[in-house]
Order: C-alpha cells, then structure tokens, then sequence
C-alpha cells in the first residue's frame, strides 16, 4: 500500500504520464479530426501510422535520403493515400456508418497483415524489432525529479502546437470552417455551395497527414511495427470516445487520463492491465454517457 | 382418329411467369413441375451441404469443412441480427470466447462429458453474452458495433492479465468429439436447423416485431413495446448460435485459449454475409463455406488469406452489396425456356 | 342534464427547456373524458414540446401529467402507451419496409393489444386487416395489402391513427393529424375523428387547420412561446384579444 501511494504520486509518474497523454493527443488528434469534423470513421488510422513509418524508414535507409526529405515525402505520400482510399472506396459507402467501418477496417487490415507477408514477389515482409526511426533531436534533460531525453519533450510542444493549430484552422480558415459546417448539417453546407466530396476529400488529406506526423514524432521512442496500428487505432478511438467528439478541450483531458492512467499502471507493474484499462474505459464510457465527457455534438435527442 | 397436324407456337417464358400468383414468397402454382422449379435448387443446395463431407478428400478437408460450418453459424448470427433486426454486432469472437471457455472449462476442471458441456456452454454462454450486451443495447448503431468489436479484446487482455484459465497457455487438452463424422454433420444439421428456424422465427408476428424495431423503433415504443426487451430476446437467440460455435471450435480443437477471442471470428462472418447475400440467411452460410476453403488453400501464402478476404469484403460491399445468392436467385428466375402456346 | 366528465389527463406545471429557449412554460390544463380538446397557436409555441412530454418521448423540467391518477411524467414512452395514451406523429412515422397491415402487426404484438385481444387475437393478420377497413383502408382495392412506402400521405395518416386504434387506447393524440393534406383527404379525415369519438376515444388535437379542427373540437387552447395564452370553447377564444395579437400581430402606427 504504502508502495502503491509512493509510485502513484511521484513526480517521475506525473510527468511521463503527461508525456504519455500527449502522445496519445498526436494518436488522437488525425483520427478525431476526421470523425468530429467529418463524421467519416477512418479505422485505417492505425494502418496509415504503420505506413508511414515503414516509408519513412525505407527512404532513410534503402533510399539514404536525408531525415528530413524522407518525412516530407512519405507525409505527402500518406495524404494521397489517405484521399485515395476516401475517392475510390469511402465515397461509395458515404452515408452508411456500419459499411464505412467495416470498408475502412477491411483495408486497414489488409494493409496492415499485408506489410507482414513475406515471399510475394520478392518482398520481405517487415517483421521484427529490427526497423528503428532516428529521433529528431538526441539528448537528454536532467531536472531535480526526472530524466527526461529530449525527443519526449519534443512530443509535448508537439502535441500542443499540433492541437493550437488545429483549433485556429477550424476556426478561422475558410477550408476549416467549412468543414466544421459539414459536420453540424451537411445539407445547408451544401446549399452555401459547400462542396461534400472535395471537403471529405481534404479532411482525410489531412487526417492522413496527421497520422504520419505522429508517427514521425512518435516511433523515434520505441521501433516501427505492425501490431502498434491496432493499438493506436484503439487509443484513438478512445480518446475520441473518452473526451467527447467535436471538442478539442476533451481529447486534450481524455488523452491526459488516458496517458497518466496509463504510466500510473506500469509503474505499479502490471503493464498488461493496460488494455484492459483502456479497452474498459472505451465501454464504460460508451455505456454511461456515450457523447463522451465533454461531447458537443451529443446524439440530438430523437426529433418526434 | 383424325390426323390433325397440331400446330401450336412456342415462345420464351421466364420460369417463374408459369406460376400463377407470387407475392412475397407465396406462390400460387399449377403442376408439380412448377413447384421443382422452386424446390430443386433448394433442395439441390442442402443435398450438396450433406453430401459435402462425404467427398471431400481426406480429414484434413473434413475439419476445413467442420471450421466453415463454424464461420456458416456466425455469419448467421450476425446476419439475422444486423438484417432482421437491425442490430450490427461485430461481437462473434466474443461469443466463441464465451462458449468456448465455458465448456472447456467444464470440461476441463470438471470432468464433465461433451453431451453436457455443450448444452451448458450454449444455454450458459448466451446468458452471459446476452446478459453482458444489455447495457450497450440503448446505444446507436455505430456506436454498438464498436461496443460489441471491443469486448472480445477486453476479454482477451483481462484473461492473460490476470491469467486466469491458465493465462496463455490454454486449456487443454480438450475431450473431443468420438469422431470426425459425428462432429461435422453435428455442425451440418445445426446449421440446416438454425437457418429454417431463424426463417421461420423472422416470419412470425415477432419477425415482424423485428422488422419494426429495425425500420424505425421510436414507432414501436409508440406502440406500446419495449424495443430493449425485443432487442434482448433476438441478442439471446442469436448468442446461442454463436455460443454452440464457440463450444463446438473448442471440442473439436481440443484446444481452448485466448485464441477463441481473434479477430478472424468477428471479421469473417461480416465478410461471409455481405459476400454470400444478406438477408437471406443462407447466403451467408454459402458465403462461409466459400471463404473458409478458400483462406485454408491460401494458408500457404501466410497472411496473404486475411488479406484476401478484406478485399473480398471491400468488393463486394462497394461492387455487389446485394451478395451472390441474391444475385443468382435473380439470374435463376430470369432463366428462360420454352413454352406451348 | 348529463353528468360531470372526469378530467382524464391532468397537466400540472409542465415546463420544459432546451438550451436557453423555454419551450413550455408552465403549461396546466385538464383534459375531460371523451371530449375532442384542441391544442392551437403559432409554430415554435410549443404545441409538439407539450404533446412529446405528455407521452414520456421528453422529460419535462418541472411539473406533473397524471392519467386517472396515474402519474404519467418520469414513466418511459412505452408504459404509457401501454396505459392508453397514444400518439401519433407530426410526420408521419409507419414502417416503411412492410406492409400496411404488417405495420399494424407490431402494435397487435403489445402486451396491451394481447390483454384486450379476446377470442380473434391469435390471428393478427385478420384483425389488422379490419382495423384498416375501419379507418378507411378500401379492402376490395387491396389497399392494405401494399407496401407502407407506396401508400399516399393520405393513408399514412390514417395508418398512424390505426396504430393508435390497434391499442384499444383510451386517448389518442394527434399531432397535426390534418397537415399535409389535399382538400379531399382532409374531407375524409373529419368524419374519422367524428367515428373515433363515438367509439368513446378521447381525443387530444394539435392542429393547424383551424377551420377543420373548430368543426370537431369542443374545447381550445391557444398556445404561444411555451405559454397557455387562452383557453375555451372555439369561438370564445378566437374572440380573446391575446390570441389575435399571437396570430395576427400588432397594429403599427406610423
């Protein structure tokens, strides 16, 4: 007990726990982008994070470009993927929930199993530890509390710019607002000449682009491979589900508990309760006030 | 007897333009060749599902065929939900988990035989699935097929957390069933019973009960109907489907273990539905009996089969959402022949 | 000299908001058995708000329904269908995917049909069918027999208030039942509502049509930002002067 009070309150705890709430913002934030603002479910979230990083990989190391031209090209390849897989397989089941996830699931599935197979034609699949993204920055800061390197602080301004950008772009730009416009009502967008297709077609651009940019800046702590696209498709869809879709106020909270809940859990040993916890947190949720804690787009009550 | 040069005109019918009278599947029919019109295809297709495990080369292909029977029950269960009666729930490997360990569980700590752990675990598992889902029930249709997809993984993780059940290691070993014959047209007439019962079940006054509640179910609470206990009664039925499948992948493996909860078992059935024709509940079992072969003889190429099988999905939800039996009870009745005029 | 009716349905101090706008304000009248009760005013007073609180679709902030002593406010919609009162809605809710006696299946299947069922009940399909003759269904034309989704607005509104029937409900509520209609539809519709109340159904009218619903009604409130402006027989209240300013607005002078 007296050891459970101790790891729950150290500062060592709190800060990695904040560290681990912003990752979970970068996770977060391309798919609540595409959701909230889009009403589009992009379960291939997770797999557009896997192939970015495995792209990025590739050029650094099979096509020995510089870091920062490799980022640059596999974000940009991303988003066109991303746009892709909206223009020729979405847009077809737009309108029907249960088919986008499914459709939007099947591909994340099959990219994601396909990047493992090994022997077609000559690909080797990637499997094992062995694929390492280069951090940005190297080095560590030593305060009173903690260690901490750098490129996990770098995670935190990123996750902050990433979010105060987000918020300015829906708000104040001309593509953001119509946008958000989309997702209140989409038949008065349409009527102010709103353009549906070509608007869904930028959120996942942007979406996609998101995705890559976590992974870019999240990878770099551990190594890039297949199974983390399931769990942060999981995370992200709690954090959404958690904080409520449409309020960025709410994915930086839910993605704080979430991250400290987290950390708090593996310090105390148990890192494998730990989708336990997050897989709980997304159905007790779901079950007790579906519109998430600080939802704004709530399920309008049933218009009789 | 006068010799009369008979002269009659023939011309092309549709087969169905011979039966007098049809309106939602009632046919008003005149000679028995009409009625094997409707009938031989039918019959054709449960005839060749008894006959299947009798050709099939060799054991290995019997338990290929016992698995798709498995796939066929879920894909039911999925489709009689979602179709019928509106209720997508992406939980089947939920539902296997659930009977699966249930009556392994039996089985294993407690001796007990299989004619008993499989009743146990189907009546028992439904309990707990239907008992456990009640709470997601007031949830909109996305929002409780991500409920649903969730628990299995739920499950998985607080079993190897905790490690009950022995953890990652399984149950095992498992009595199984006396032989391979048995089990599989075990499999083969519980299919055959839940297709025709689910069809009867839909046709019914609850059927039509079901059909509200998925059109429109604030009109069935203005009728005075408690559309959660509706929903309660079709997520019970459908969970003794898939809880019978779970108990049965378990007896027939031998095995049980955190494996009962994989994806395959919740993706699979939505795939075999959509591919096989929804709605029809037997398209969906053709649907299963057609991937299931199909991903055993892509084991070879290692992932490339789960791979396949989400392709197939996506083309066929964006290319031919109607299924293939659908598809091919439509090209049946436009077949002609020819007629005396 | 005919004896006092009881008061049915009593509302006491319903009050209901969404957001910052109040949409009941207060609201009390009493409902007597078997009367034809009209509930009028401009769009956005609230008519639909109160209709929706007194069947349980909406929970009020503050005041009580009772139904012959049964309190209606805090019971789920079904129970109090199950009860008796029943509505139908502003548009038109049937199943459109079955057939117009299908739809009537589903109400037949309530527990509430069951207890009234008698000896027909176990052939719901017969009596679905006679419930749509009764409201004006043509059986000859095999009018029940088409798919909800092909019928005119017409006979979905018919259909709605079968639905209601096929309860044996002691109240209907009929939220702009007129609505919508030609000329000759609407004819049709008034010798129902004058059927429906010899059968001893009270009815609870929110209309629009103010010329229709005077020829049926026999009492009238006036509705008007969530509060009860008036209330009366028909012309009484066409008379009062806060009803005329809500409809007609106010003398400018320039």
């Amino acid at each position: 007990m007296h050891r459970f009070i101790k790891e729950v309150t150290s500062v060592e705890v709190f800060i990695y726990g904040v560290v681990n709430g912003m990752t979970f913002v970068l996770w977060a934030v391309g798919f609540s982008f595409v959701y909230g603002i889009s009403r589009l479910p992009n379960f291939a979230h997770g797999a557009l994070y896997v192939v970015t990083g495995f792209i990025t990989w590739s050029f650094i190391n099979s096509a020995g470009l510089p870091h920062w031209l490799s980022i640059i090209l596999s974000l940009i390849i991303v988003s066109f993927a991303g746009v892709a897989i909206y223009q020729f397989v979405m847009i077809r089941v737009r309108g029907m929930p249960i088919s986008e996830i499914i459709v939007s699931f099947a591909i994340a599935l099959a990219i994601l199993e396909g990047l493992r197979l090994q022997g077609i034609g000559g690909f080797k699949g990637f499997i094992g530890p062995g694929y390492v993204l280069p951090p940005f920055v190297n080095g560590v800061v030593e305060t009173r509390w903690v260690t901490i390197d750098l490129q996990r602080l770098l995670i935190i301004a990123a996750g902050l710019l990433l979010l105060g950008f987000m918020w300015l772009f829906t708000h104040y730009h001309k593509v953001g607002l119509a946008l958000r416009a989309m997702a209140q009502n989409e038949r008065a967008a349409l009527m102010l000449g709103i353009n549906s297709d070509r608007m869904a077609n930028i959120a996942l651009g942007i979406g996609s682009a998101l995705a890559g940019l976590s992974a870019i800046a999240v990878m770099p702590l551990g190594n890039v491979n297949c199974e983390s696209g399931y769990s942060v498709l999981t995370n992200a869809i709690a954090v959404c589900v958690i904080g409520g879709l449409g309020s960025w106020v709410g994915t930086i909270l839910a993605a704080l508990i979430l991250g400290l809940a987290t950390t708090t859990m593996s310090a105390l040993g148990g890192t494998m309760w730990n989708s336990v916890l997050v897989f709980g947190l997304i159905i007790l949720i779901l079950v007790v006030k579906p519109s998430g804690l600080f939802g704004q787009q709530k399920e309008l009550e049933e218009r009789v | 007897m006068a010799k009369q040069i008979s002269t009659f005109e023939r011309r092309k019918e549709r087969l169905d333009r011979g039966i007098k009278a049809r309106t939602e599947g009632l046919y008003a029919i005149s000679s028995w060749r009409e009625v094997s019109y409707l009938l031989a295809p039918r019959a054709g297709l449960i005839i060749i599902l008894f006959l299947l495990p009798l050709v099939v080369p060799g054991l290995y292909w019997q338990r290929v065929l016992a698995l798709a029977g498995v796939y066929a029950l879920l894909a039911l269960s999925f489709d009689f939900l979602a179709e019928r009666v509106g209720l997508v729930c992406i939980g089947g490997a939920f539902m296997i988990g659930v009977g699966g360990y249930i009556s392994g569980a039996l089985n294993y700590y407690l001796m007990l035989p299989v004619f008993l752990t499989i009743p146990i675990g189907t009546l028992g598992g439904a309990l707990i699935c239907t008992l456990l889902w009640v709470p997601c029930l007031p949830l909109r249709g996305i929002y409780f097929a991500v409920v649903t997809f969730m628990f299995p993984f739920l499950t998985q993780s607080i079993i190897l957390a905790g490690n009950l059940f022995e953890g990652t290691e399984g149950l095992s070993p498992i009595k199984g069933f006396p032989n391979t014959w048995i089990a599989v047209y075990l499999i083969v007439i519980l299919i055959l019973l839940s297709i025709f019962g689910l069809r009867r079940l839909c046709g019914e006054d609850i059927g039509v009960v079901f059909a509200g509640v998925k059109d429109n179910d604030q009109a069935v609470f203005a009728s005075g109907i408690n559309v959660t206990r509706v929903k309660i009664y079709a997520l019970y039925i459908a969970s003794l489907i898939g809880c019978f499948a779970g108990t049965f992948v378990a007896h027939f493996s031998g095995f049980v273990g955190v494996s009962l909860f994989a994806v395959d078992f919740s993706i699979m059935p939505i795939a075999a539905c959509i591919m096989g024709g929804p709605g029809t509940m037997a398209g969906p079992v053709l649907g299963a009996f057609i991937l299931a072969p199909l991903s055993e003889l892509l084991r070879g190429f290692g992932q490339l089969r789960v791979v396949l099988y989400c392709l197939v999905l996506v083309g066929f939800i964006l290319f031919k959402p109607e299924g293939l039996l659908s598809w091919a009870t439509r090209k049946y009745h436009q077949i002609e022949h020819w007629v005396k005029v | 000299m005919g004896e006092q009716k009881e008061a049915i349905i009593k509302v006491r101090n319903l009050s209901k908001s969404f957001g910052g706008v109040k949409a009941l304000n207060n609201v009390s009248f009493d409902l007597l058995e078997g009367e034809v009760f009209g509930i009028i005013g401009p769009n956005g007073s609230g008519k639909t708000t109160l209709v929706n609180t007194i069947t349980g679709f909406v929970k009020p902030e503050s005041g009580e329904v009772f139904f012959k002593n049964i309190k209606l406010t805090g019971l789920p919609h079904y129970k109090i269908a199950d009860l008796g009162v029943t509505r139908t809605f502003q548009v038109v809710r049937p199943f459109l995917s079955l057939r117009s006696f299908k739809n009537l299946i589903v109400p037949l299947w309530s527990s509430r049909a069951r207890r009234f069922a008698g000896s027909r009940g176990g052939d719901r399909d017969a009596v679905a069918i006679d419930l749509l003759e009764e409201v004006g269904f043509e059986r000859d034309a095999y009018v029940p027999y088409k798919l909800a989704s092909a019928l005119p607005l017409g006979y979905l509104k018919r259909l709605e208030l079968a639905r209601c029937l096929a309860l044996r409900p002691e109240v209907i509520i009929c939220d702009e039942v007129f609505s919508g209609l030609s000329m000759s539809e609407i004819a049709s519709m008034v010798p129902l509502i004058e059927r429906l109340r010899t059968r001893g159904v009270t009815l609870m009218m929110v209309e629009h049509r103010l010329r229709e619903l005077f020829s049926v009604a026999d009492k009238v409130i006036v509705m008007n930002f969530g509060e009860k402006l008036a209330e009366g027989v028909p012309e009484q209240v066409m008379q009062d002067e806060k009803v005329r300013r809500a409809y007609l607005g106010e003398e400018i002078k320039l």
